[in-house]
């Protein structure tokens, strides 16, 4: 139990809950609008690839940035269009498009540099790490928290942000509002359709940086699925916290735990592996449960079946 | 008779998927000619590539089958009203199961295969209940509860394989299974195994089951609205704890019949992704469990195309998902030619009150 004391361990803890953490701060603004946004597992998918090949073709980080921000955008736009106005089923059009960025990044990539599992032959420019100036010098939590990337200090600053968005700001009560009861926000004058098309539209900007996170910061290249369900364990972590930023944090902080103790216990062979890699799901589904169990208690809700 | 027949072809969702399908081709038409050198021979390998040889045309019948028994098993589950996904974990711990019992049981042929199937069904079965019972007892989201659990089961999974049946000569992968518990070809030269009987029978039993008895009547009636189900005497709690169990088994046995009939070894390192298929295979065949093999047919046959064509040429074959999502993208939009079905009953109406005038006319007279 020594690496507890080690600050590599806790660095490396903080480094993979970053692509979670981004990803549920779009996915609680989606959930409070209810909206049950199954695709953000393809989105961070195809804004990782997108990143990759926008920053390698033109050379600048800026351009990679906006190329992955638009494609997220653009899928989360078409997903509006489509259950808003076209009025599909959000669920299985989640799906569909986790399907097609699935098969969709590895066939464009083939299609560029006829290499189906790695874009190692593309350069692919990655995001900067940041020193912090004064906490750098902090024995023990120096180490910890300095030396990150940004998106990952701007992950953390996300969390105030959105929490402060959803809960103080106007417009943020319009969200829940919406979530709460579409018809009953109808009634008072919100429109709707703009309310959520808005709530998807700031998931994908989330979710497209949590996904270029993974391709040009944790790594500086993309693999085929990389995203490896990270897109899923936002969206539970979410759920478990009922759309609370703070709650997804807790959710995406036990997977960067599990997923660094994993890591660092490979080698060690005093425990078996899969079951701290299966830990985080199952905290999900044990918390949710409880969660779901008390708010059923306050409301004084029947059993459904 | 003719008349009984036509109203039960409901013309409208066919033309719907139909038109779904021809613009998700000529989209696919788009795209392998902008991205490929030669796109004839790609167009004609994609289209026409598992009818040129017997194993080419095997191959799409050998991938339907785990896509119908992924299909079959959501269509059961879903009839309830739950959408618990846990199929993927159900059919990977099958495969398990039935990869164990294949290797460390000794049984005569046939038995054998027949017994490690049913273990695995059974533990599919278990598998699939824990979701709609954390719904009943908590009220968390079956969906969110079962896409977690397929990744805590294949975890279980890997942990059995890897603890004691992991073969260290052949890399990754199990012992080999004994030869009496496989299911053997159907077909000399091809891949084709006795899991296509199986999924026939399956397909066969799930569609009396849920057609022609009380308890599939009763099954639909809780999916459409569990209250009224409620209040109209039915147990609401067994049928729907029923369906999920009928589900899982056959997910369970979906992934036994696969590793049995394909594999020597448990080579299964990834989480498999059957679920998502099966959606698909449901959303396209309405729900309705008679078109499933049709709609399973068709997804592997694209696959099967789409694999063809990329080894032939320089497209890939995950073309497949484009296409099945521009597929799904329009058979799930409600208000894809919205305005025909408008006009057609528009129409309808107008010939009912023309039949109905002048009936009153000739009545008159």
């Amino acid at each position: 139990m020594e690496f507890l004391a080690n600050p590599t361990f806790w660095f490396a803890v903080i480094r993979s809950m970053t692509p979670v953490l981004l990803t549920a701060m779009g996915a609680s603004i989606a959930r409070k609008a209810g909206l049950v946004n199954l695709s953000h597992e393809g989105v961070m998918l195809v804004s990782a690839l997108a990143g990759v090949m926008g920053s390698a073709y033109t050379g600048s980080l800026l351009a990679g940035m906006i190329c992955g921000v638009f494609f997220a955008v653009a899928i989360e736009l078409l997903m509006a269009y489509f259950t808003l106005i076209l009025k599909s089923d959000i669920v299985i059009t989640g799906v569909a498009i986790n399907l097609a960025a699935a098969g969709g990044t590895v066939f464009v990539m083939y299609s560029a540099i006829q290499d189906r599992g790695v874009s190692a032959k593309l350069y692919s420019l990655s995001y900067p790490t940041v020193e912090l100036p004064f906490i750098k010098e902090i024995p023990f939590l120096g180490q910890i928290l300095s030396g990150h990337n940004i998106l990952t200090y701007m992950a953390f600053l996300m969390i105030i942000v959105v929490y402060i968005f959803i809960y103080k700001t106007t417009y943020g009560k319009k969200i829940r509002a919406v979530g709460q009861s579409p018809e009953a926000a109808a009634s008072v004058g919100i429109n709707v359709v703009k309310v959520q098309t808005v709530a998807f539209f700031l998931c994908g900007i989330f979710v497209a940086f949590g996904g270029m996170f993974l391709s040009m910061g944790y790594m500086t290249m993309f693999t085929a699925n990389m995203t490896a369900g990270r897109g899923f364990i936002a969206l539970a972590a979410t759920n478990m916290a009922g759309g609370n930023p703070l709650g997804a944090f807790a959710g995406a902080f036990v997977y960067g735990f599990s997923y660094s103790l994993a890591n660092y216990l490979q080698n060690a062979n005093i425990f078996p592996l899969e079951a701290i890699m299966a830990f985080p799901y199952l905290f999900i589904v044990l918390v949710y449960a409880l969660f779901s169990w008390f708010d059923r208690r306050r409301n004084k809700e029947s059993q459904p079946f | 008779m003719l008349d009984k027949l036509k109203n039960k072809i409901d013309t409208y969702s066919l033309l719907r998927v139909f038109c779904a399908i021809l613009i998700a081709y000529t989209c696919t038409i788009i795209i392998i000619f902008t991205f490929s050198k030669v796109p004839f021979t790609a167009m004609y390998k994609f289209f026409l590539g598992p009818f040129t040889s017997k194993r080419n045309f095997f191959n799409v019948v050998e991938t339907a089958i785990p896509l119908l028994f992924a299909g079959l098993a959501l269509n059961v589950i879903q009839k309830g009203g739950l959408t618990n996904l846990i199929a993927d974990g159900a059919l990977y711990m099958g495969a398990v199961i039935a990869s164990v019992a294949a290797i460390s049981l000794s049984l005569p042929k046939g038995i054998h295969a027949a017994v490690a199937i049913a273990m695995a069904s059974l533990v599919g079965g278990l598998i699939t209940l824990i979701p709609a019972i954390i719904k009943k007892f908590t009220g968390a989201w079956e969906m969110v509860v079962a896409i977690m659990l397929n990744t805590v089961f294949f975890y279980v999974g890997q942990y059995i394989i890897n603890s004691k049946y992991l073969d260290e000569v052949a890399g990754y992968a199990s012992y080999k299974f004994a030869k009496t518990s496989k299911l053997g070809h159907l077909i000399s030269g091809t891949q084709m195994h006795y899991g296509f009987i199986i999924v026939i029978i399956v397909f066969i039993l799930v569609y009396i089951l849920m057609e022609k008895t009380l308890f599939g009547y009763d099954l639909k009636i809780v999916g459409v609205n569990m209250r009224y189900a409620k209040n109209a005497g039915i147990n609401v709690f067994k049928v729907v704890m029923l369906s999920q169990f009928i589900g899982g088994c056959i997910a369970g046995m979906g992934g036994a019949v696969e590793v049995l009939g394909i594999y020597d070894r448990f080579l299964w390192v990834n989480q498999v992704s059957f679920v998502w298929d099966a959606i698909l295979i449901n959303i396209l065949a309405g729900e309705k469990t008679a078109n499933i093999p049709l709609t399973a047919f068709f997804f592997s046959f694209i696959r099967v195309g789409a694999g063809i064509m990329s080894r032939g040429t320089d497209l890939d074959q995950e073309i497949v998902a484009i296409i099945q999502a521009i597929i799904i993208f329009l058979v799930s939009a409600e208000r894809f030619m919205y305005t025909y079905k408008i006009k057609r009953e528009q129409k309808a109406a107008l010939m009912e009150k023309d039949r109905i005038l002048t009936q009153q006319q000739t009545e008159v007279l």
